[in-house]
């Protein structure tokens, strides 16, 4: 089974460019249609979870089903085959990289590719913004949409105290966390009182 | 030491990295140019071979970081290492005890109410990324910001054309091809070529 995880994880490693979200397409194609190790609904669930949960989700998803299949041994060959190829590629380029960086042909290159960089982690912002203020909490009734747009103000606030304020990304996460559960505390209180009054 | 404060580094990367690879850019940017492991323009640089290479962009970040940092494999193996640790026990703990978890948080308001919030945590992060990521040694002269806003507009072409696209099948290839992040990279290293070469 180890081997067997590691040799499928390996070979989804290997041909995902892009990331996390490029990665669970193949997975889903090789894990639940062609070796039906888990079935549709437990591979959706599974990746609610891996992106719930902290950590890349490439890594995280490929933790869950090692497990889920293989027990320890499993997990260990999974993790193994996801993380193996891109690692073993950046090492060659990082080995190589600082000779290359040398060439004026090479320079010129990264030129342009740098805004190019910048654009393209910035462009998927829409994508992500629509998706997040479409996703409607199942308690709140919809009166008014304009206050499914306030959330955003959180992604503002969250920006500018980074970009601006040079504030740890870590210590903002943990801010957002902290006060989100304050705020529901505090109304779950604030409800219970009024229902309590009457 | 510094193997130490790489480890440290990496493993709250892994642990406060909410939201996948490009939310996790900013802490890493963070961390890196504060303990100055790297310039802005070699973390730029990577980010963008870590988008034509295969394999999440935090993983490809951790290996290149911890090799040119102590100038040793141990190193790079050291940070991916730490890196993927924080996910490994926390999933681990999470697949344990799933069921439970599955029947005690599903449909617990503070569970959904944060996972929400945390979508847009995730969002200012990433716009976060790529506001830091604009300075001079970015964004060299007029022509960058062309080079910028032709590449912007082709990434967020699938979204812009989303209507159309459901009707013709066709056209959404199209969209998928030439807003895909390797021929966008291909094309500016291009055109970059071209211009300052």
């Amino acid at each position: 089974m180890f081997l067997n995880l590691f040799l499928t994880y390996l070979k989804i490693g290997t041909f995902t460019i892009g990331g996390g979200y490029a990665m669970l397409a193949l997975v889903q194609r090789e894990v639940v249609d062609r070796q039906k190790w888990i079935d549709e609904e437990e591979f959706l669930n599974m990746i609610a979870l891996a992106q719930a949960a902290p950590g890349l989700i490439a890594v995280n998803s490929a933790i869950f089903i090692g497990w889920r299949i293989g027990g320890w041994r499993g997990m260990c060959g999974a993790v193994l085959g996801a993380v193996l190829p891109s690692f073993a590629i950046i090492l060659a380029i990082a080995m190589v990289f600082s000779e290359w960086k040398e060439l004026p042909a090479v320079e010129a290159a990264f030129m342009g590719i740098r805004p190019a960089v910048v654009a393209l982690i910035a462009a998927p912002l829409i994508k992500l913004a629509t998706s997040a203020v479409g996703c409607k909490s199942e308690q709140r009734t919809t009166n008014g949409e304009w206050r499914n747009y306030l959330p955003l103000m959180v992604s503002l606030v969250v920006a500018l105290t980074i970009w601006l304020g040079h504030v740890n990304p870590v210590c903002v996460i943990a801010a957002t966390i902290i006060l989100t559960l304050s705020v529901l505390w505090i109304r779950k209180r604030i409800i219970r009182r009024r229902i309590s009054k009457k | 030491m510094l193997y130490l404060q790489l480890f440290i580094s990496f493993f709250k990367i892994g642990l406060f990295g909410f939201g996948g690879g490009l939310a996790i850019i900013s802490l890493i940017q963070m961390e890196v140019e504060q303990h100055g492991w790297m310039t802005q323009q070699e973390f730029v640089d990577i980010v963008a071979i870590s988008q034509v290479t295969p394999g999440p962009i935090g993983i490809n970040c951790a290996t290149y970081v911890g090799y040119t940092a102590t100038g040793s494999v141990w190193g790079s193996m050291l940070t991916t290492g730490a890196i993927v640790l924080p996910s490994l026990i926390i999933m681990m703990a999470v697949c344990r005890i799933y069921n439970w978890l599955k029947r005690r948080f599903q449909h617990s308001p503070y569970f959904v109410q944060t996972l929400r919030m945390m979508r847009f945590t995730v969002l200012g992060l990433i716009a976060s990324a790529a506001l830091m990521l604009i300075s001079p040694t970015t964004f060299i002269d007029s022509v960058s910001w062309l080079i910028f806003g032709v590449v912007f507009l082709l990434a967020a072409l699938p979204q812009m054309t989303a209507s159309s696209v459901r009707e013709n099948p066709r056209l959404g290839q199209a969209v998928n091809i030439a807003s895909h992040p390797i021929l966008l990279i291909v094309l500016s290293a291009i055109a970059g070529w071209l211009i300052y070469g």
